[in-house]
């Protein structure tokens, strides 16, 4: 609420009511616990005018005064002796934890939301200067800040943080690099979006196979150890090292994601890719490691290899069948790799993203009406962010392209057990150096 | 003692809270402008819509103007604040999720 505080006007701020914890507490960690908010009834998506002029008349849900009074009110009755609340209020994190047993000590883990409710290794100083020993970094050296979501303050971390959520996760030291990098990326694994986020993290480099990863069969799937915990580490610093991942305060996944327990962690198969690896694509070289990092992943499709008759129509279909918000990045088998080059000629992957670019397309009236373009696309192109503004001009049976084509990636995993393929609905964020934290 | 451990906290560092001072209410809205700032999320702009069709109806002599934000709900929009604090004297911001 800049409107009330930078540019003093009062103001009045309406939510629906199961976002009444999370608000309270944005507004409170903003430094406006005194700020004026009125509920009405979730949802409002999706409600008829009619309706929605019921919740106007109506009462706050969790009030029970009506709504318009409270608005009212919100904009006219002064401060005076309204307690604005603790505002300096102690933050601090302590160090250690009290010591306990092993079994209150989990329990107190579980609790206080510190797990994915998975056992836990308890990091003692012990495990924890081991594992800080898979750098030469210092403990106290800051690594980055996180926040779940747009609103929310960033928290800080420093290397000795990332170990102990690396040793709760099971990691070996040698992973360590890794997981600093994805620590160092800023890029949170458990963003608290209504829509269930997850992240993916791709691998690439000599790092992979000097700790082990599997780029193969599997290789998604859980039956790595350092694909599985490396993951796992992923979402543990996250949530943590943010601030906390907790339902209706912090996490409003309405549904929540499986995706979210691994972080769909793994490496890609660069030895069986007929194409530049993923890394190499994004400024690092051949012999450099590092580690990419994908967000909202949601969606997937999937199908088998690539049918001679009718292979671009099944694969359009897929790519269809994706929300348009969420671009695809594809995720092919060895297998399928090379059968987009044996059908389509896509001897390099930038010419696979120009045709999948081209053939997924749908019509102007249907793009614009999706929920999740309406809410963040179309009010971009309405102010003249391109390329979306030229997609207005479309007449709405004109078949416009779903995606921006630099959010259209490809990566190659698999163990050529058979051409299975997927498309993970997700957007690339950023490549870090796993080098620099070794 | 041998069965107690000490162990480290995996909680990051939160940054300071420091209070911000909150804009004075106004003694009435009778014949007063208050933007409605249509955060452009989940059909908020239907139900802004209705909430300025209350207005005309049980306060007319409130000025209302619709106003949706620039952009997404996402990035700040310092020329409808700016708009806001020239031209209007409240503002009913919604809806939130």
């Amino acid at each position: 609420m800049t409107i009330g505080d930078r540019y003093g006007v009062p103001a009045v701020a309406v939510h629906t009511d199961k976002f009444d914890r999370v608000v309270r507490s944005v507004a409170t960690t903003s430094g406006m616990p005194g700020l004026r908010q009125v509920f009405v009834p979730q949802p409002v998506m999706g409600k008829s005018a009619r309706e929605l002029r019921a919740y106007v008349d109506g009462k706050d849900p969790l009030t029970g005064r009506p709504v318009m009074q409270e608005v009212v009110e919100g904009l006219t009755r002064p401060f005076d002796g309204e307690d604005p609340g603790a505002i300096e209020f102690d933050r601090s994190t302590p160090r250690l934890v009290e010591s306990d047993t092993a079994e209150n000590l989990v329990r107190l883990f579980h609790e206080s939301h510190w797990t994915d409710m998975l056992p836990i290794v308890l990091p003692t100083e012990e495990r924890v200067a081991a594992m800080l020993a898979g750098t030469r970094r210092k403990p106290d050296e800051v690594v980055g800040r996180m926040r779940p979501t747009h609103f929310r303050e960033s928290w800080e971390y420093t290397v000795e943080k990332v170990a102990v959520n690396a040793v709760m996760a099971g990691a070996r030291p040698e992973y360590f690099p890794v997981i600093l990098a994805l620590a160092a990326s800023g890029v949170s694994a458990r963003g608290s979006s209504t829509s269930s986020l997850a992240t993916m993290a791709v691998v690439n480099g000599p790092i992979r196979h000097e700790i082990g990863m599997n780029a193969g069969t599997g290789a998604m799937g859980p039956y790595n150890h350092a694909n599985a915990t490396i993951g796992r580490a992923y979402g543990l610093l996250s949530q943590n090292l943010q601030g906390g991942s907790v339902p209706g305060l912090s996490y409003m996944g309405s549904q929540g994601n499986g995706y979210a327990y691994s972080s769909v962690t793994f490496a890609e198969n660069e030895e069986r890719s007929p194409w530049e690896p993923f890394h190499v694509q994004h400024g690092l070289r051949p012999t450099e490691s590092g580690v990419s990092v994908f967000t909202g992943c949601r969606s997937t499709a999937f199908t088998l290899g690539l049918r001679e008759k009718h292979w671009r129509e099944h694969v359009r279909n897929m790519l269809r069948g994706m929300d348009p918000h969420t671009p695809p990045t594809l995720l092919l088998d060895p297998i399928t790799a090379l059968q987009f080059i044996d059908r389509g000629g896509f001897m390099k992957k930038d010419a696979l993203i120009d045709w999948l670019h081209d053939t997924a397309r749908m019509p102007a009236g249907e793009y614009w009406d999706y929920q999740l373009v309406q809410n963040y696309i179309y009010p971009r192109a309405t102010f003249g962010e391109e390329p979306w503004a030229s997609k207005l001009t479309a007449a709405p049976d004109e078949l416009i392209p779903m995606f921006r084509r630099e959010d259209i990636h490809v990566v190659v995993v698999g163990g050529e057990t058979n051409g299975y393929w997927r498309i993970m609905g997700c957007t690339y964020q950023k490549t870090v150096s796993v080098d620099e934290w070794r | 003692m041998s069965d107690t451990f000490t162990v480290l906290n995996p909680v990051g560092f939160a940054p300071k809270v420091t209070r911000k001072e909150l804009a004075p209410r106004l003694s009435t809205l009778e014949g007063k402008t208050v933007y409605l700032v249509d955060c452009r999320f989940d059909d908020s702009d239907v139900f802004l819509r209705q909430m300025q069709g209350w207005f005309g109806e049980h306060m007319p002599g409130v000025r209302t103007v619709f106003k949706p934000i620039s952009s997404v709900y996402l990035n700040d929009d310092p020329a409808t604040w700016e708009e806001i604090k020239a031209r209007g004297h409240a503002a009913i911001v919604g809806v939130g999720h």
